[in-house]
């Protein structure tokens, strides 16, 4: 069966006890886009996409995968995903091969198909040369790519990856993200969490940004930053500016080509319609108001300035 | 019907190979109850042991009902722990994401115990015999000693598995697991007699479930049948009693934990 729409889910909530884990959460994914939950943990991605998988019953709202409700039709909708989770479920004292295996007899595939389809997917993977070894002797990119694998063996409509590449080195990286993209081309519909904003821009054709259990934007990548109109600019000061740099701060509000502009500590962050106008001019405003600048960066909206946008701090990445 | 066994294989042949690669832990699994029980303690107190209260001359054959029945006591309370490490790294969730009957993990996990206490049981009693106990009941009587083990062990598993379902760590359950097991032992009849028991200790072991079972065993391998068939009745009704309702806790953990 086909679908229109990959995903819905409406007014999703889920609590423990008192603790709000996610709420209002309303979205929809489309067939063969690479969909991605962008947010800092504890923002609540995780929490969704346990309930899109089924093994975390939502406390209110629906959310239906392949046009199957994940509550009343488990079942339906556990036969047409794939799920890489985020922790190296990996178990230490099976090969690669047994992994596949394994998971070939859960989802009830006749013996031969098994073989040819893990061949496949460890032929997709790289883990050919490997496949054979007890997966304690693996690297963390090997297990991942493993995890990808096991992910894919049901040959699924809809793959969904939770921190694919959390704590791999940039290599590694790179690589996994070559794989999404090849199940992309493939027809697939992904379904991803991210706190690396690069990742979320580079590899997610729309993506849904989550904070404090709740979406606070949505929408492609390019979209979301051409919404927040002009470029930022950020101008530090040094510590003992801390007069000038509040002169200048009142100062810009005079200025044409600027939108908007807040301070943050020694910094100001500014942004601007026309950066090639705006500069001098806030570079003039500077030297009137006597205030000594350190630093001036100057870059095209990024994602982060997004984040900081619509939820009013900064976004931490996680530390390597 | 058909899917639910290829899981459940496929599930307990996952198991089995675990163990089999950890050599070290399986070597202590299969060795530890003979080499320490039966045979240091048996040895140690072969004089000490009063053969009018143990009723044999070999107080060996008097301890090998008590060690078969630790064995099914430790095996069947440690029968959770790899679900427990299964959900503490995330693969109980992978396995959940997939299209399997919720029952097919958890009786790949029975499938397993079992397998293993059965073999270790054989074993226990096979060492006995080269010292020189030999079950009054034969053949028949040992097949007897393992369905009742096997029965005594579906209620510690369904415990074990409780506990790996609720706890928050594997600190916890292995301090509960501690905390269990060597009282369960010394407040039963496994290396004494009851009569020979002060009378609080008989008191207390009067409702240790094991003490039944022991009491069931050890005339199946030092009496015979006639003294050994009204024990293991009683037995087996408590058993019926004691399973149904570690099987009715260990649904309601696993239903809490898994939805």
């Amino acid at each position: 069966m086909s679908s229109s729409i990959a995903i819905e889910v409406v007014d999703l909530e889920k609590t423990y006890g008192t603790v709000t884990a996610i709420q209002d959460l309303s979205f929809t994914v489309l067939p063969g886009e690479i969909f991605g939950l962008l947010g800092p943990n504890g923002a609540g991605k995780s929490t969704t996409l346990r309930i899109l998988i089924t093994i975390l019953p939502p406390t209110r709202g629906q959310a239906r995968v392949w046009g199957y409700d994940v509550v009343k039709e488990a079942d339906a909708v556990r036969q047409v995903i794939g799920y890489v989770p985020q922790e190296r479920a990996i178990d230490r004292f099976l090969t690669g091969r047994e992994h596949l295996l394994l998971l070939a007899d859960l989802y009830h595939l006749p013996k031969r198909e098994a073989l040819n389809r893990i061949n496949e997917l460890l032929k997709l993977v790289d883990l050919e040369a490997h496949a054979d070894r007890l997966a304690k002797t693996y690297s963390g990119g090997m297990k991942r790519k493993l995890d990808i694998a096991c992910g894919l063996l049901p040959n699924p409509r809809i793959v969904f990856l939770d921190e694919p590449t959390l704590g791999l080195d940039v290599q590694s990286r790179l690589r996994i993200w070559d794989y999404i993209r090849e199940l992309r081309r493939r027809g697939l519909t992904i379904v991803m969490t991210t706190n690396y904003l690069e990742e979320a821009d580079q590899l997610c054709d729309r993506l849904a940004i989550i904070d404090g259990g709740r979406i606070r934007v949505m929408g492609s990548p390019k979209e979301l930053k051409t919404a927040l109109g002009g470029d930022t600019l950020c101008l530090r000061a040094d510590p003992s500016q801390t007069e000038p740099l509040d002169r200048l701060h009142a100062a810009l509000k005079t200025l044409p080509f600027i939108r908007d502009s807040r301070r943050q500590g020694y910094e100001l962050l500014i942004r601007v319609d026309a950066p090639d106008k705006a500069l001098p001019a806030i570079l003039e405003a500077a030297h009137r108001v006597n205030c000594h600048i350190e630093s001036i960066d100057y870059h095209r909206p990024r994602l982060d300035d997004v984040f900081l946008a619509y939820t009013g701090h900064r976004f931490q990445e996680p530390t390597q | 019907m058909s899917h639910a066994v290829q899981e459940v294989l496929a599930l307990t042949q996952r198991w089995i190979r675990r163990l089999s690669r950890e050599k070290f832990s399986m070597l202590f699994t299969l060795v530890q109850p003979m080499l320490f029980w039966l045979i240091f303690f048996g040895n140690l107190f072969q004089r000490a042991a009063n053969t009018q209260l143990f009723q044999t001359e070999n107080y060996m054959s008097f301890l090998a009902a008590g060690v078969v029945v630790m064995t099914v006591l430790n095996n069947g309370l440690a029968g959770g722990v790899d679900l427990l490490f299964d959900k503490e790294n995330g693969f109980l969730e992978r396995l959940m994401s997939t299209p399997i009957h919720r029952a097919s993990i958890i009786v790949s996990r029975y499938l397993f115990v079992m397998l293993i206490t059965c073999l270790q049981i054989l074993v226990i009693l096979t060492v006995a015999f080269f010292f020189g106990v030999t079950p009054e009941t034969g053949l028949a009587g040992v097949a007897v000693i393992l369905v009742i083990g096997m029965l005594f062990g579906v209620g510690l598993t369904a415990i074990s598995m409780a506990m790996a379902f609720s706890v928050k760590s594997h600190g916890d359950f292995f301090s509960v697991l501690g905390f269990l097991s060597l009282p369960m032992i010394f407040l039963s009849s496994a290396l004494v007699p009851l009569t020979a028991m002060p009378a609080w200790m008989r008191a207390v072991a009067y409702f240790n479930p094991m003490t039944w079972v022991i009491e069931a065993i050890r005339p199946l391998i030092l009496s015979g049948w006639a003294a050994a068939i009204p024990q293991v009745l009683t037995a087996l009704a408590i058993l019926l009693v004691f399973d149904a309702i570690c099987l009715y806790g260990g649904a309601r953990a696993f239903r809490r934990a898994i939805g």
